[in-house]
């Protein structure tokens, strides 16, 4: 027992003494995790891109070509559903902009403390109950005997066939985002001391000059933060197209799920998958050029 | 201080907001308990027959096995990985521990659909069948994020100098970290671990690409959807994965006083 334990604190002196051992001894791990199951991962999808499936077979083979890409940049159905998804993600990034400002404007300099804890729990529990199920609500909201048409008609208005067009995906973005635009954008103004407002009051500014002039600007690194979620899972999502989108108005995300899941062509659903990648790479280098990874 | 008007104004959107952020959940539970097979409003007759549908629904019932199994191992791999990480990334620096730590917030930033892909390709290039053990990889690689960024957030706001007073006072390594160390971190751990809970059992974007043939439970709620069958049952599913997800997260924000559950939206500064 004596000797177990003069062992361990042999060993845990040794190592304590030897910082670099502990400090990689600890890192390896999850560093071997992410070098295997993401980083090569990543790499094995850049390298897929290159090569193609044999059309009978649909097996994948590994000749290197840019034919993939050439399709992609040809083909005007492809185009069109790249300039569609990102006008998408660019809508409801937007959009969530606007509607979070307000709600986080509130809770930051508004509400009570209580009041506040109330309303992070009221943001937050939506965001984590379940994703699907949230998508999946707002098809039984929009369908054609659904609660909104029940609505419109008691006040008169005539049934809308919503579900399954662009319209009901983009409310929907709106919808499963918007906490993820709230919180960064809360806690950016909730960072911006007092006396800045005052100090503003005090030179003769009034509240919408103050909200322009001072707030706004402090807020963006905030905005911007939670614009990085809004619009990257938008161009990614796949179940919301799926569940509630038309069949005719694809979003890249659908296609290349549908890629690998119905057609088998791995290569071109990687080839695609470079959109987001490099339309993400551009936006996050101009996020941290605005100083949005302080807010993150 | 704002004007009257302006706060008033501010109100109603707040209530408005909240009425959005809740309205399509409430949906969800009352269609839980339509008697009628028809999805239609106003629900005219409630029931529970469609609860002991889907509780003796084999189909069901696997995959909510697979859900269980494979979000209890991603989990384990999550707290042992993701703490190792934080550890390493608040108590030393060196070179390379900033790329470290943008390494680890990649898979949130990129869209999921890219992880699944690049796994989907990963595992066919490497000749890997897709079984429980993919979808435990595809689960555990954000997880880990999410134990990483708990931890961290922890560590960040605890001194290191008591581990020191321990160590000065005789101590040594193991049982600094034993008495001191480990009290200090361990809600963050049990936060970080009901996350990576709630977070693997709901996942669908990335599980898609990694499941092969097998259903976990989103999976069978979207394949479901997807033939537009049983629709009643997928309402009482939806229900359970709703509070499935939602109380692992009420508990961790008791845990962490709010703070650590706002899925790497802002617990991440300097990480």
């Amino acid at each position: 027992m004596a000797a177990r334990r003069d062992r361990g604190a042999r060993i845990s002196g040794a190592l304590w003494r030897r910082p670099w051992t502990r400090a990689s001894l600890l890192l390896t791990p999850p560093l071997a995790w992410f070098l295997v199951f993401y980083l090569a991962a990543l790499a094995v999808l850049l390298i897929t891109a290159f090569w193609q499936i044999n059309p009978f077979t649909t097996n994948i083979e590994r000749v290197w070509n840019l034919g993939n890409f050439r399709t992609l940049a040809t083909n005007a159905g492809y185009r069109s559903i790249i300039a569609r998804t990102v006008g998408m993600a660019a809508a409801v990034t937007v959009t969530d902009a606007i509607v979070a400002f307000p709600f986080a404007y509130y809770m930051a300099r508004i509400a009570s403390p209580r009041a506040r804890t109330w309303m992070v729990v009221g943001v937050l529990l939506p965001l984590w109950a379940s994703y699907i199920a949230r998508v999946y609500a707002w098809v039984l909201i929009f369908t054609h005997d659904g609660i909104l048409n029940w609505t419109l008609g008691k006040v008169g208005l005539g049934p809308l066939s919503l579900v399954y067009t662009n319209t009901a995906v983009f409310v929907v973005f709106c919808y499963v985002w918007l906490p993820f635009m709230i919180l960064p954008t809360y806690a950016a103004l909730e960072r911006i001391p007092a006396s800045y407002m005052e100090a503003a009051g005090d030179l003769g500014a009034r509240s919408l000059r103050t909200t322009r002039d001072v707030i706004l600007p402090l807020a963006l690194p905030g905005i911007i933060a939670g614009s990085i979620f809004t619009f990257s899972l938008t161009l990614g999502d796949f179940i919301t197209p799926i569940l509630i989108g038309g069949g005719g108005s694809s979003l890249m995300g659908k296609v290349m799920e549908e890629s690998v899941g119905i057609a088998n062509n791995l290569p071109l659903a990687a080839a695609l998958a470079f959109v987001p990648i490099t339309i993400m790479a551009v936006y996050l280098l101009v996020a941290k050029r605005l100083g949005a990874f302080e807010a993150l | 201080m704002e004007p009257r008007g302006v706060r008033i104004l501010l109100r109603v959107w707040v209530a408005g907001v909240l009425l959005f952020l809740f309205f399509p959940l409430a949906v969800i539970i009352l269609y839980a308990f339509n008697r009628s097979n028809v999805q239609s409003w106003p629900i005219s007759h409630y029931s529970l027959q469609w609860f002991s549908l889907a509780y003796h629904d084999s189909d069901v019932r696997s995959a909510f096995a697979l859900s269980v199994k494979a979000a209890t191992i991603a989990t384990i791999i999550a707290l042992l990985l993701g703490s190792a990480a934080a550890f390493a990334v608040h108590r030393f620096r060196f070179f390379g521990r900033n790329a470290i730590s943008f390494l680890l917030v990649l898979p949130l930033a990129l869209p999921g659909i890219i992880t699944g892909i690049a796994l989907n390709s990963f595992f066919a290039f490497a000749h890997v069948n897709l079984s429980l053990w993919t979808i435990v990889i595809g689960h555990a690689t954000f997880c880990i994020v999410i134990v990483f960024n708990n931890v961290v957030a922890r560590l960040r706001r605890s001194p290191t100098s008591l581990s020191e007073a321990a160590m000065d006072l005789g101590a040594h390594g193991w049982t600094s970290f034993r008495t001191v160390t480990f009290p200090t971190i361990r809600t963050s751990l049990v936060a970080g671990a009901l996350l990576a809970f709630a977070l693997s059992f709901d996942e669908v974007i990335v599980t898609v690409f990694t499941a092969g043939a097998r259903n976990t439970l989103p999976l069978w709620i979207l394949g479901t959807l997807r033939l537009g069958q049983d629709l009643p049952e997928v309402n009482v599913v939806v229900f359970g994965v709703i509070l499935i997800t939602t109380i692992p997260v009420a508990l961790a924000a008791r845990l962490t006083g709010g703070a650590g559950i706002t899925r790497a939206a802002t617990d991440t500064d300097e990480a």
